[in-house]
């Protein structure tokens, strides 16, 4: 169990501010989503607490220590992002969905993968073609191959954005499943607010890269 | 045979005939990418116009060239591979010190191989042979320098997405990107490949048939052939596989993140711009 405390954040690309000293603690277990219109910097943000980019102002704490101190692997290990794009490579689910520990030099177990495939609804997909998979299938896969490396926080990018409808309302029920345990930290960047009431214990509302409202889904989400 | 005398030369005003005759082909070329809207008219007539000026220049101090101190063909074969590291490094261009790593990569290539044929007894130690064969390996080095340079930062732009899904599983830098890098080599090393499989066959160079023409051995024109392909084979490998470690290192930050490759200015002061900003 894992408390993320992003604090004072600020981003800057292109001469631009992105990201204007955000400030969000998430507490251990709880899910935390941030909504907000398009280029509000949500994305962003996820990047920044990945530290896939570096914040030009303030630090992220996990637990207390400053994300900075950690080596990048270790720390994208116990932080895992699941981008908006599944972004697969070729080869099979399971080659996709084992990619984070083979190429670090661990092994999976076949009952790992297969509790991990069971539980996301991908069962008897371990040999299928990830090419040939639908966006639904390919961002379940994306889920486990992110889920596989037993992360104590988990950010999601906009999970359900590019799919369909049914895709869209299974992946939200297999997310809901996820969550349900709270042994997972997690923020989930949505620009769905339903989706958001739907899935966080917390919603934080992003414009124009700051934060303008933090509380419950009924309180920020009129 | 003084300049002005050589200019003069009736075989040079046959040659300019023959480049005639080169620069219309070279021209069907120029106006096919112009009727098709490839845009490549101004690289590819540019590099058409260079080339010749450069080598007629070469033609006509050659004969100076050659009459320098053993000891200064080493400074000058420094500054080909400094030449062709700056032309080299366009072809990745945004690609974080791209000159510096092609300054690197095509210097080691190239120095590892001429002072070991150097030392073989397969260059001898004379201007005249170690600056013309020196300069051969340099520009066949840059030749593999640039296609890894073009096809890295191909292969990273286009799955920039990929790479950072997989970065952001923990895995290290080196391993999330080792695919791309094994492809950029591979396809930087076809021309040289291919051109080994189809020695004697297809591709019967130019030095093995003036040799023969010249007298000398068939056989030994052959082996003679065969070490200059060896030389550029292993030029152009060690050149490359040089320029991909440095590249895969230099496409990421201390924190392992992938790094914007931004498309820069080309030109010397911007680079020296750059490097001020940096």
């Amino acid at each position: 169990m894992t408390n993320l405390c992003a604090d004072e954040l600020s981003y800057e690309a292109g001469g631009e501010r992105i990201l204007d000293r955000v400030s969000l603690d998430v507490a251990s277990g709880e899910t935390v989503a941030i909504v907000g219109p398009s280029g509000a910097g949500k994305s962003s943000l996820l990047r920044l607490l990945d530290r896939l980019d570096e914040p030009t102002g303030g630090t992220v704490y996990l637990d207390g220590t400053d994300y900075r101190t950690l080596p990048p692997e270790t720390l994208r290990k116990r932080v895992g992002l699941v981008p908006q794009d599944p972004a697969l490579r070729g080869g099979s689910v399971r080659e996709n969905v084992t990619i984070g520990p083979r190429l670090r030099g661990k092994t999976v177990s076949e009952a790992r993968l297969s509790e991990l495939l069971d539980a996301l609804a991908l069962s008897g997909y371990a040999d299928r073609d990830a090419s040939e998979l639908s966006g639904g299938e390919a961002q379940r896969v994306a889920i486990a191959r992110t889920v596989v490396n037993e992360p104590d926080v988990l950010l999601l990018d906009e999970p359900t954005a590019s799919l369909d409808s049914a895709a869209e309302a299974e992946v939200e029920r297999l997310l809901a499943d996820l969550l349900a345990d709270g042994d997972l930290t997690v923020v989930l960047v949505t620009h769905d607010e339903r989706q958001a009431e739907r899935l966080a214990d917390r919603v934080a509302r992003l414009r124009d890269g700051r934060i303008t409202d933090v509380g419950t889904p009924r309180e920020v989400i009129a | 045979m003084a300049i002005p005398d050589r200019l003069s030369d009736p075989v040079v005003v046959e040659g300019l005939f023959q480049v005639a005759a080169a620069t219309a082909l070279a021209a069907v070329v120029i106006g096919i990418s112009s009727l098709r809207d490839l845009g490549l008219e101004r690289e590819l007539g540019g590099s058409f116009a260079r080339g010749f000026v450069q080598v007629i220049a070469m033609g006509a101090l050659i004969g100076v060239l050659f009459t320098i101190p053993l000891a200064y063909s080493g400074l000058l074969l420094a500054a080909m591979v400094c030449y062709a590291a700056w032309e080299s490094r366009k072809r990745g261009d945004g690609v974080p010190h791209a000159f510096r790593i092609s300054v690197l990569a095509l210097g080691l290539g190239s120095a590892v191989v001429i002072v070991t044929m150097v030392a073989a007894g397969a260059i001898e130690r004379t201007v005249r042979n170690l600056v013309p064969v020196g300069g051969m390996i340099i520009a066949n080095a840059m030749k593999t320098n640039s296609l890894t340079l073009d096809r890295f930062q191909g292969e990273i732009e286009s799955n920039r997405e990929e790479i950072e899904a997989v970065l952001a599983l923990g895995v290290p830098p080196e391993r999330a990107i080792s695919e791309f890098v094994t492809e950029s080599v591979r396809a930087s090393l076809i021309p040289v490949v291919d051109a080994m499989r189809t020695l004697g066959l297809v591709y019967i160079p130019g030095m093995m048939a003036g040799m023969i023409l010249g007298g000398a051995n068939p056989i030994y024109a052959a082996e003679y052939q065969f070490v200059i392909m060896g030389m550029i084979f292993a030029a152009g490998g060690l050149t490359s596989m040089t320029a991909s470690l440095l590249l895969g290192r230099a496409a990421f930050t201390d924190a392992a993140q992938l790094r914007r490759f931004e498309a820069t200015d080309p030109t010397l002061l911007g680079t020296v711009r750059a490097a001020l900003d940096r």
